[in-house]
């Protein structure tokens, strides 16, 4: 009734081809981008951008890239942790080096140093392959950790181990720090998901994206007709490890602010953006957004119903949220194995006939 | 024996060419089994170049031969008058040689739009950051070579299941997809592992109608391998026989049908 294509020809190779082709979609697609970037802004508050929106969008990049390289090309890599500490790092050094320069481009400049680093360890995937691959991964996941810890010069030799976001300001706000305002963190963290939601996309539905699928799966076919799996599988691990850095980069300097890297970019981190890949759905950008807002949002919610509005104690509700995450995310996996956006294509198909399905 | 030494006519009329792709002398071992013992022919512009053999005979790897999986340890396969040295896969494709597999290796995962697309790639030149910014060359690179796809999706009449998953498709559409993969490329030389295994009459007639009107309309090359002799005497300008890894015989159909190794290989002789 409300979901249908029926009178929405396209003409052309071109319109038929773009992002949203039926104008439902269109319109909700441009509906949202409205609100994201002229309501939100004025309506958020301090609580609002540090416990939902501003890791919303940081772990919706990060699950975009981790998707890109496991979902598109099949490539499994348990090394997002470490490459989101690399993102970090650099950005670290890039601000308390350069002060004057945009934090924009920090940040970008970020993204491409792991894109660097990410190629070098993704050279052993032109070798080994699956379980041997994640295993290779993990190993530069300890690896950067390690390498982190031990060299003082990444965190310029502060006592504490720890680096810390000077402050920054981007077109005269304030954008780093404690003091900075929580609308304009929210707005720069916006404007780099949605850049990177559009690459992500664009390069999906084109050539290199075809060359990736086509690895992932079957690269013999793929090497049959003509494309050469080094560079499929480099670009895949240097897009990918591009928007890691990103969302690494944002998560310590806009939203950490100080980070210890054991802590915030440890082997549970790339965990968590993998089960967010696949609650959402490998291969998928709209999955990398669902699979981000879904494990964001669970810990949140569960915290509300069970602190809040049952009053229970807060250790309690902490356990049962790895309980219940846990379970869920089993459950998505027996029931679903494609994840929330395969469930969001389903329902889309049975909207286009509802009511009448005959 | 036919001379083909300069190109000849075939018996419906059509002109056969120059030399494409010649096989010289080809071995090929696996430790120490001959898949391949001393081969030579050769596939001439414009013909529909069929190799039999029974089970095992090296037909197979004949093909991967010609396609640039495997390397032979003896021999040179000349391509358009030069010696070709060895390549990567990916390298012979952009020579202008697709092909297709016995058990068919399509990107499952894909739509069948996106599959016929693939066999566009080595076409397609745009960098990483033309494609991420998409509006400009990487949409126009695009429309244009969709259109081509499109061209080919048309002469196999795959249109109504063009945006489907080839993983629902059936096995004879899945076949016809892969041939329509191996087309987009707009091949110089069109390898076919056995194109008709596993189907039906109906299937076959149209699988062979297909390759005839590929051969025709664009003078594609085409060798293929092929089990059911009645397809191959039909569709074949010429036929390569081997025999555990040996040729055993070359000619017009006609000619391999009455030659008397080839019927002792597919029949078997009597021992006394």
């Amino acid at each position: 009734m409300f979901y249908r294509e029926a009178g929405d020809f396209h003409t052309t190779y071109t319109s038929d081809s773009q992002t949203f082709p039926i104008k439902f979609d269109r319109y909700r697609y441009y509906v949202i981008l409205v609100i994201a970037f002229l309501v939100v802004p004025f309506i958020i508050n301090d609580y609002w951008a540090n416990a939902i929106l501003l890791p919303f969008l940081i772990y919706a990049i990060a699950a975009i890239g981790l998707n890109i390289l496991t979902g598109y090309c099949g490539q499994v890599s348990l090394g997002t942790g470490g490459f989101m500490a690399v993102g970090a790092y650099a950005c670290y050094k890039l601000m308390t080096a350069f002060p004057d320069v945009s934090m924009f481009i920090h940040v970008i400049l970020a993204g491409a140093i792991t894109a660097v680093v990410g190629v070098l360890f993704g050279l052993p995937s032109l070798r080994i392959k699956g379980f041997y691959l994640a295993v290779a991964t993990l190993a530069a996941q300890f690896f950067l950790l390690w390498l982190f810890n031990k060299v003082p010069w990444f965190y310029n030799y502060s006592a504490s181990g720890q680096i810390n976001a000077p402050e920054r300001e981007v077109f005269g706000i304030l954008i780093t720090g404690a003091s900075a305002p929580a609308w304009a963190t929210y707005l720069f963290c916006l404007i780099f998901c949605f850049a990177s939601a559009i690459v992500a996309r664009n390069l999906t539905r084109g050539t290199v994206g075809r060359k990736w699928m086509a690895i992932r799966d079957m690269d013999i076919a793929a090497e049959i007709i003509g494309v050469n799996p080094l560079r499929a599988k480099l670009s895949a691990f240097a897009v990918s490890s591009f928007f890691v850095g990103i969302s690494g980069a944002l998560f310590f300097s806009i939203y950490l602010g100080a980070v210890e890297v054991g802590e915030a970019f440890s082997i549970q981190k790339s965990f968590l953006v993998l089960f967010m890949v696949i609650v959402g759905g490998l291969g998928s950008i709209f999955g990398s957004f669902a699979g981000a807002a879904f494990l964001v949002l669970l810990p949140v919610a569960l915290k509300v119903l069970g602190v809040d509005m049952l009053g229970w104690p807060t250790d309690i509700v902490a356990h049962f949220q790895l309980v219940i995450v846990g379970a869920l995310i089993i459950f998505f996996l027996i029931v679903e194995p494609h994840g929330l956006a395969q469930l969001w294509r389903l329902a889309k198909e049975k909207l286009r006939l509802w009511p009448f399905p005959h | 024996m036919l001379d083909t030494s300069e190109g000849y006519t075939t018996a419906d009329g059509r002109k056969i060419g120059g030399v494409v792709m010649e096989m010289k002398n080809i071995t090929l071992r696996f430790g120490g089994v001959k898949a391949i013992t001393d081969i030579s022919f050769d596939i001439r512009e414009g013909e529909i170049r069929a190799i039999i053999g029974p089970n095992g005979a090296g037909k197979s790897s004949m093909l991967n031969v010609m396609s640039g999986f495997y390397v032979p340890q003896e021999g040179e396969v000349w391509f358009h008058g030069k010696p070709r040295p060895p390549l990567k896969p990916y390298e012979v494709a952009r020579q202008g040689i697709a092909r297709t597999f016995q058990n068919i290796a399509l990107f499952e995962g894909m739509s069948v739009l996106d599959n016929v697309m693939t066999g566009r790639l080595t076409q397609m030149k745009t960098g990483l950051l033309a494609q991420s910014i998409w509006k400009g060359r990487a949409e126009k690179e695009e429309t244009e070579n969709r259109e081509i796809a499109e061209k080919v999706i048309d002469f196999l009449e795959i249109q109504a299941i063009r945006k489907t998953p080839v993983s629902r498709l059936p096995y004879g559409l899945k076949k016809r997809v892969e041939l329509a993969r191996a087309l987009a490329a707009e091949p110089k030389l069109l390898l076919l592992d056995e194109p008709m295994a596993g189907m039906n009459v109906e299937e076959k007639e149209d699988m062979s109608r297909f390759i005839l009107d590929v051969n025709d309309e664009f003078g594609t090359t085409i060798a293929l391998i092929e089990h059911d002799m009645g397809v191959v005497m039909d569709l074949s300008d010429r036929v390569v026989v081997m025999d555990y890894g040996k040729k055993i015989g070359d000619g017009t159909p006609d000619e391999v049908r009455n030659n008397q190794e080839v019927i002792d290989a597919y029949l078997g002789v009597e021992h006394d």
